[in-house]
């Protein structure tokens, strides 16, 4: 975005609403597009292809290890299908399927989690995932998204189909803040750049992504110039904006709503541990299961908001100088 | 070209012997599940699946799932007799060795004409749900065939599977239990028990029929039943024997994971002549 603007931090669609629109358009283009789920389309938006397309839309019921396993079945046969849920449940009760069925032979299955994170509010933390972008990225083979904002998840989901090989998409249930205002393009493992800055760069994917932008605009008034990188896709990861991150601001914050032990920062560390080592702070959960409560609470609550971000870029600053 | 059903008798004894000096030679693997579901694998390779060795790849193919992965020495021994490219007969005694296609569960990545790498027990059925919903969207004949371990639909996810293959009228797959009572801890029954087995698959929805499944006319009759079963699925329930075909191996839970000694292959081998 252009640096003179200021950031309208104005809500757009749920990331979900977003994927469940961009499939049905893919649908329409692709007659093997199809899509598995789980007892749960008309949270997971997969309904809009239902409506559509009701021959190529297959319930499995409450039972994901079955529906990952027959999506790779599908995927097998020459199709491209999106299986849904929630992340919590696609990801942990389908897991072992996911390795087997998915990574290790390299199927073309698509996975898509809605009601990532602890953002979906009052239901708590048995539907809360914040384990998911861990568990992904250790799959071999996989590629794992985690778009920030309506416009970029569209494109991201595009791209997933796009792409022969498992994707996992995570997205989330609250209406997300429009980052992204048209003319960006996506590209699976190509970090965005969407505040420009040299004192220290904020490395954050999904809702963190608006989060940072504010922090980004309130350090501004204070001198410090701060570069924010949308990293929506966490694997493959860019090492290139992330070692270039590295070397020109010499500081760096990740911030994601996802625990702090197995998500993206220890990612971010890890290129540039190799790359180019420098002070690095983490914004994210801290090894708790969180509770029920209103998302901008629990955001609050939990240490996901503007307030934090700009909180651990004081402190790389400090360790920096 | 149509085997006799003497001819297929002489694969299957060919293919056991297979199975022993394969698990011989690599000195561990699993003979028993492979020698019980022999017959099985040969009336579907040999005489009824509708596939082309030289061309594996061909879209309207039927399909195969081991599910039970471990018995893959009867896999690789019965693709070696039909002739496909990458699974050389001269090298199942390489089985289980380093750069060997004969991994010790199927893996695509090493034989492509493979349709699934399994290995992880209950995954197989939904695959086949998956294989069998492609085929019917794109209008192909393909049919479906998945063998399953009797200790192997102790895992949920069978059951999963099952319930939405009947209810999605999924009548191009088929799936067979090679049931031997036998898994690796010992008799079933003693493990977990699956009775009332039959029932338990007709209360799921399926076409359910119970067979001998050493008697390749039956074999055949019942594949020939469940294709003229229309709206649902079948399940095949084959009993079958632990070891078949080496006196020593049959019903023997020893025989589930332990290949067989240099003394032991001689005699199985003897037995087998």
């Amino acid at each position: 975005m252009p640096a003179q603007t200021r950031f309208e931090n104005k809500l757009g669609a749920a990331t979900r609403e977003a994927f469940g629109r961009a499939v049905v358009e893919l649908g329409r283009e692709n007659k093997d597009i199809v899509v598995c789920d789980a007892d749960l389309s008309k949270s997971t938006m997969t309904v809009y292809f239902q409506k559509e397309f009701p021959d190529r839309f297959f319930s499995f019921g409450i039972a994901e290890a079955n529906a990952v396993a027959s999506g790779c079945g599908m995927a097998l046969a020459g199709k491209i299908p999106f299986v849904s849920s929630f992340s919590v449940f696609v990801m942990n009760k389908g897991f072992e399927q996911l390795r087997t069925c998915a990574a290790y032979p390299n199927v073309n299955v698509k996975v898509v989690g809605t009601h990532s994170g602890i953002s979906i509010g009052e239901d708590g933390p048995s539907q809360m995932s914040i384990e998911e972008i861990g568990l992904a990225c250790s799959l071999p083979n996989f590629v794992v998204l985690a778009p920030a904002d309506e416009p970029s998840t569209k494109a991201l989901v595009r791209a997933a189909a796009a792409h022969v090989g498992p994707v996992f998409i995570r997205t989330g249930r609250p209406k997300a803040p429009v980052v992204y205002n048209g003319g960006q393009q996506f590209e699976i493992g190509k970090a965005v750049q969407v505040v420009d800055g040299s004192d220290v760069t904020v490395i954050a994917n999904g809702l963190l992504v608006a989060q940072s932008i504010l922090a980004a605009e309130a350090l501004e008034a204070e001198g410090v110039s701060v570069r924010v990188l949308d990293l929506h896709t966490v694997k493959p990861i860019d090492r290139d904006a992330i070692s270039r991150a590295a070397a020109q601001t010499g500081a760096i914050v990740v911030a994601e709503e996802h625990l702090v032990d197995s998500g993206t920062g220890v990612r971010v560390a890890q290129v540039v541990a190799e790359t180019h080592p420098c002070p690095m702070e983490f914004v994210g959960i801290e090894g708790v299961y969180a509770e029920s409560g209103q998302p901008d609470e629990l955001m609050e609550k939990y240490g996901l908001v503007a307030a934090n971000v700009t909180a651990a870029i004081r402190k790389v600053l400090a360790r920096k100088r | 070209m149509a085997k006799s059903l003497p001819e297929l008798q002489d694969l299957a004894r060919r293919v056991r012997r297979d199975i022993i000096e394969m698990t011989g030679a690599a000195k561990s693997g699993h003979p028993g599940g492979s020698l019980s579901a022999t017959d099985i694998l040969v009336e579907l390779f040999f005489d009824y699946m509708r596939i082309d060795p030289k061309n594996p790849a061909w879209p309207d193919r039927d399909r195969f799932i081991l599910s039970k992965g471990h018995a893959a020495p009867v896999l690789y021994a019965v693709m070696a007799h039909a002739g496909f490219a990458e699974t050389p007969h001269d090298q199942l005694n390489t089985l289980r060795k380093m750069g060997s296609p004969y991994q010790g569960h199927p893996d695509v990545r090493f034989i492509h004409a493979l349709e699934a790498s399994t290995g992880s027990l209950g995954e197989g059925l939904s695959l086949g749900v998956g294989m069998a919903l492609g085929a019917r969207l794109d209008r192909r004949p393909s049919r479906i065939y998945v063998v399953l371990g009797d200790g192997e639909i102790q895992e949920g996810q069978i059951w999963e599977a099952a319930m939405s293959a009947a209810f999605h009228k999924i009548d191009n797959l088929v799936a067979i239990v090679d049931y031997n009572r036998i898994q690796l801890d010992g008799f079933v029954k003693d493990i977990m028990e699956l009775e009332p087995l039959a029932e338990k698959w007709r209360a799921f929805g399926w076409n359910t029929l119970e067979i001998n499944g050493h008697d390749l006319t039956e074999i055949r009759k019942a594949l020939e039943d469940a294709e003229a079963a229309k709206t649902r699925p079948t399940c095949i329930i084959a009993h079958t024997i632990k070891g078949k075909g080496v006196s020593f191996m049959e019903n023997n839970p020893k025989f589930h994971g332990t290949a067989p000694n240099a003394d032991e292959v001689k005699l199985a081998l003897q037995e087998l002549q």
